[in-house]
């Protein structure tokens, strides 16, 4: 019923049972840690999703080791913490029932506590704001007025269209043509414009570390860089009704040459069907009358083609082919 | 402080059968019988009405769906149900002029199958009803799993896959907002805080019908053609959704009324009716987790009630508050059902807290570690619930420059959450840990909970957030804290507390065959899930990579072991309650908890004077100990003050003068 004399003693002598069960349990965490770790940065982090296609993938990769690294102390004590409990404070079988120590509370232990939950909730907080502004809002959906974005001169609209079962892409600097294949230059900052002509759908480039939600008359846009060339998966991630599933395809990142030419290629090739087409705009609302193929173009402005990007209006020469400016969108028209 | 009974009147409760009452067959009054009546009747009328209203609108005819027949019938079988069951005899006698029935104690079976205002019955009669809504949609869980055997051979096609997909994850949330504060809350905390009663028995009854009104409702959205917009419903394909969609809205909106109506109940009974010396110091944890969680309900869940209340006028009243074409905004919906949705996420973490910290101090027969940084933290984790809901909306578009508040908020919550750990952790410090069944499943709560925090710092993290957001790794982290957390806990307290409830003891063996299938079955289902979503797959999907066929079809396969293993313990249930059952010792945990020191069964009043309460339960380990309760009501401590004995040396080492059945923690006691 009643702790025994050893129990009782809490002071810090050397044969005091609190320090002998510290001393274990921290030499446990400190020995996994140090294994762990290196482990983590050394071997698991290259293989961390999603890959380092572009600049937000490679980011998300680095951020989901840092966070793992951060973690793993925790989840080692914790784990080891609760082993070394089960295992060394067990109550023998067929035993006479006693109570344990009459422990309440301990103002150090809940002070480090608290101290230590502090110091990595902060730093997992810096560290991510620092991760999500740096690099241009981390791939993430901005909305229609971003507010971290990308310095460089060269910065590649592409329209991505949401619509019940399939993804479309619009390139409005090369005339505005539509296709159902994303093509995208390599090392070239491309600012997806991301919406939706009927329900909420998520723009998802797994291998691109992109990920906006297209809302329907909102105008959702994300940034980030290439920096390989490869496939890349596009899926839907919210969902949108029965074929929600079947709503993916492929895109290719590939060299600015061989971009600028499919895309010159594919403006002429499409400039019957473009003339189809809506009017380019950042978003559509359903035509009553099905006029301009069900849709016509939103008349509100969208800020965003004039919020990120103050440098595009340079020398053109940087990407061959790419036009650049986010003033003369609807001059491919 | 404490509301007297007198104060509760009409509660009917003080009354005492007599020799004729006792003789009235049972299935003469209102049950589930006339309630179902009174649902058909409301039903009937609602469609009529709905039919007469709307059969002429434009988008009906367009269409052939009236959505204002389906609501108005759905909403008019509730009120038909309840009108059946009794819920307004009360309130329209008493507007009539009439005085009410007399509402007597009732015994036998009967009485589960009734509107009744005793607490012990409803909380018996909810954890039914949970077991009920957890079984159904985990066999909707079973069907859609088999789907993702494999990425391209069908079983069940999109359209079912995504309306069992639906149907799972609503009934799975309606049930887990219950499924501790229903049956636990409404049974244990008025013997907790040593009241009679809960303070509005009749809201008490009223939320448990609601409650499987609302299992019935969501079950006629196949009828209507199923919903195919998953648990979150967002617009406007809620807006253009088949007419299961309005059983998802009403349904949401009868199962919140419930949890509203329980929640307050739960605020109102704690704040009120705790006995004399119950001060805030001594109440159970679990009774804090009431508390809090009750707050969460109360204030949470309006929020739901009015989105839903807009989604039907949507869909009914050709409004557009979703739809952006016509001036509406798809964000609203985000906003108000996230504002609800995370909030109750808490509301089902917090009761398995406090469950677990019930059953932890027992099981080490130790003092809870850092009472006061327990009920902080649940406190805490409360009052920051409601500024987090914008991290599901990081990737949406929506306020981009509030991303690093409500990350902030979102990891400041851990920091609460975290105190859950230092108290267990501490709790288990040099204790003398028994492997019961509780306990094991409290120790597994521990460890799936950590997976499911964990993971849940990356989906807090911005940019990682645009990798795992809307993938099966969501997926897997919430189920890792609602199953893993929540469900563990609520196994675990119901082999903990069926002795008390039913005077039974579950069978150990079948209990640990149960345990063990769950928890690791449980972990290979999930586990692989995590790494399926970081490897890119969205959820609600079909169709999906082959890569991530091997990974799918291993959790499926160990799906469908976790679901054999609530087959055992169906099985156990009914072994050990009507095949063999076993009569369960007084105080078979050795408990210094007040619900285990009273008699069995549980008297109908529960305590024939309301007790002193003298010290919290936790005093374990201590030298002569102070009872937990006078349960004469201090008759015993003025009589020793009397005999000139200071009324605490007078407890000292004197069980005896609480109740007899408070003896606990005899050392010789063989386990």
């Amino acid at each position: 019923m009643t702790a025994t004399d050893g129990d009782r003693r809490d002071g810090g002598r050397a044969d005091d049972p609190n320090r002998r069960h510290w001393r274990f349990l921290l030499l446990v965490v400190l020995v996994g840690t140090i294994i762990v770790e290196p482990l983590l940065w050394f071997v698991i982090r290259v293989h961390m999703p999603p890959g380092r296609q572009t600049t937000a993938a490679q980011g998300d990769q680095f951020d989901a080791t840092v966070l793992t690294m951060m973690a793993s102390p925790v989840v080692i004590a914790v784990l080891a913490y609760f082993t070394y409990a089960m295992v060394v404070w067990r109550h023998p079988k067929g035993a006479p029932l006693v109570d344990g120590p009459p422990i309440r509370s301990n103002l150090k232990v809940q002070a480090s506590w608290l101290f230590m939950t502090s110091a990595i909730v902060m730093g997992a907080f810096v560290f991510g704001t620092y991760e999500l502004i740096v690099p241009a809002g981390a791939g993430g959906g901005e909305g229609p007025s971003p507010i971290w974005t990308p310095t460089s001169k060269t910065i590649l609209p592409v329209q991505v269209i949401g619509q019940q079962w399939q993804w479309t892409y619009r390139y409005p600097t090369y005339g505005g043509f539509e296709t159902t294949q994303l093509v995208l230059p390599d090392n070239t900052w491309i600012a997806f414009h991301v919406t939706s002509l009927d329900v909420i759908h998520s723009f998802w480039a797994y291998q691109l570390g992109v990920k906006a939600d297209a809302n329907p008359q909102v105008d959702d846009v994300a940034f980030t860089k290439t920096q390989q060339t490869g496939k890349v998966t596009v899926r839907c991630d919210e969902l949108c009704g029965i074929w929600h599933g079947a709503m993916y395809n492929y895109g290719y990142v590939v060299s600015r040459s061989s971009f600028n030419s499919w895309a010159l290629r594919t403006e002429k090739r499409q400039a019957p069907l473009t003339k189809l087409l809506p009017p380019f705009s950042w978003t559509y609302s359903p035509s009553a009358n099905g006029a301009g193929g069900g849709y016509y173009p939103s008349s509100i402005p969208f800020p965003s083609s004039e919020s990120y990007g103050k440098g595009a209006s340079g020398p053109e020469g940087n990407l061959p082919g790419v036009k650049v400016s986010h003033k003369g969108l609807s001059g491919g028209q | 402080m404490a509301m007297t009974e007198e104060a509760r009147a009409g509660t009917g409760q003080h009354g005492r059968i007599t020799a004729r009452e006792r003789q009235r067959n049972p299935w003469l009054g209102q049950s589930v019988i006339t309630g179902f009546a009174g649902a058909a009747i409301g039903y009937l009328l609602g469609h009529l009405f709905g039919n007469i209203i709307a059969s002429n609108y434009a988008v009906v005819k367009a269409s052939g769906v009236n959505n204002v027949s389906i609501c108005l019938g759905l909403a008019l079988g509730t009120l038909g149900w309840l009108a059946g069951l009794g819920a307004f005899n009360y309130a329209v006698a008493k507007i009539l002029g009439y005085e009410p029935a007399k509402e007597e104690e009732t015994t036998g079976w009967q009485r589960y199958f009734k509107m009744t205002l005793d607490h012990k019955v409803v909380g018996l009669q909810y954890l039914i009803a949970v077991l009920g809504f957890f079984f159904t949609a985990g066999l909707f869980a079973e069907a859609f799993r088999t789907e993702l055997l494999s990425p391209y051979s069908h079983f069940i096609g999109p359209d079912v896959y995504l309306q069992l997909v639906s149907e799972h994850g609503t009934m799975m949330m309606m049930m887990a907002t219950s499924l501790v504060v229903g049956p636990f809350g409404n049974y244990l905390v008025p013997l907790m805080i040593g009241a009679r009663g809960m303070a509005f028995p009749r809201l008490e009854a009223t939320s448990l019908w609601l409650f499987v009104a609302g299992y019935m409702v969501i079950l006629t959205a196949p009828v209507y053609g199923g919903f195919n917009t998953g648990w979150t419903a967002y617009a406007p394909l809620q807006t253009e959704a088949r007419g299961g969609m309005d059983s998802y809205l009403i349904g949401f909106g009868v199962v919140g009324l419930g949890m509203i109506l329980n929640g307050f109940n739960q605020i109102v009974t704690i704040t009120n009716l705790r006995a004399p010396g119950m001060r805030w110091t001594r109440l159970p944890i679990f009774v804090w987790a009431m508390l809090t969680t009750g707050f969460l309900l109360t204030l949470a869940t309006p929020v739901l009630f009015v989105g839903a209340y807009l989604g039907v006028l949507d869909r009914t009243a050709q409004t557009s508050f979703y739809v952006n074409a016509h001036g509406g905004s798809s964000y609203l919906w985000e906003n108000l059902f996230w504002f609800f949705g995370h909030p109750e996420v808490y509301i089902m973490a917090l009761p398995g807290f406090g469950l677990v910290g019930e059953m932890l101090t027992v099981f080490s027969r130790k003092p809870l570690f850092a009472y006061k940084v327990a009920a902080a933290g649940m406190i805490g984790v409360a009052l920051l619930s409601f500024f987090v809901w914008q991290h599901h909306l990081f990737q949406s578009g929506i306020n981009p420059d509030m991303r690093p508040l409500f990350m902030l908020d979102t990891e400041l919550i851990s920091i609460p959450t975290g105190f859950i750990y230092l108290v267990g952790m501490g709790t288990l410090w040099r204790g003398r840990i028994r492997f019961t069944l509780p306990m094991m499943f409290s120790l597994a709560m521990y460890f799936n909970f950590l997976i499911g925090g964990i993971t849940g710092v990356y989906l807090s993290d911005v940019p990682v957030n645009v990798t795992v957001h809307g993938s099966f790794f969501v997926l897997a982290h919430f189920h890792y804290t609602i199953m893993g957390g929540l469900v563990f806990a609520f196994f675990g307290a119901v082999y903990y507390y069926m002795p008390r409830v039913t005077g039974h003891m579950l069978n150990e063996t079948l209990g640990k065959i149960h345990f063990w299938m769950m928890f690791v079955f449980f972990n290979l289902t999930f586990f692989p899930l995590l790494i399926v979503g970081f490897l890119g797959m969205p959820r609600r999907v079909f169709e999906y990579a082959p890569r991530l066929q091997g990974l799918n079809a291993f959790a499926t396969v160990a799906d469908y072991l976790l679901g054999l293993s609530f087959v055992v313990f169906v099985a156990n249930f009914i072994w050990s309650m009507w095949i063999d059952p076993k009569p369960a010792p007084h105080n078979p945990w050795q408990s210094r908890g007040i619900e285990w020191q009273l008699p069995d069964p549980v008297p109908f009043h529960n305590f024939d004077r309301l007790p002193l309460i003298l010290s919290d339960p936790y005093h374990y380990g201590e030298e002569d100990p102070l009872p937990v309760a006078d349960f004469r009501g201090g008759g015993a401590l003025a009589a020793l003050a009397e005999a000139g004995v200071a009324p605490f040396d007078a407890y000292a080492g004197r069980p005896e003068i609480a109740h007899p059945a408070s003896h606990i923690s005899d050392p010789g006691r063989e386990v």
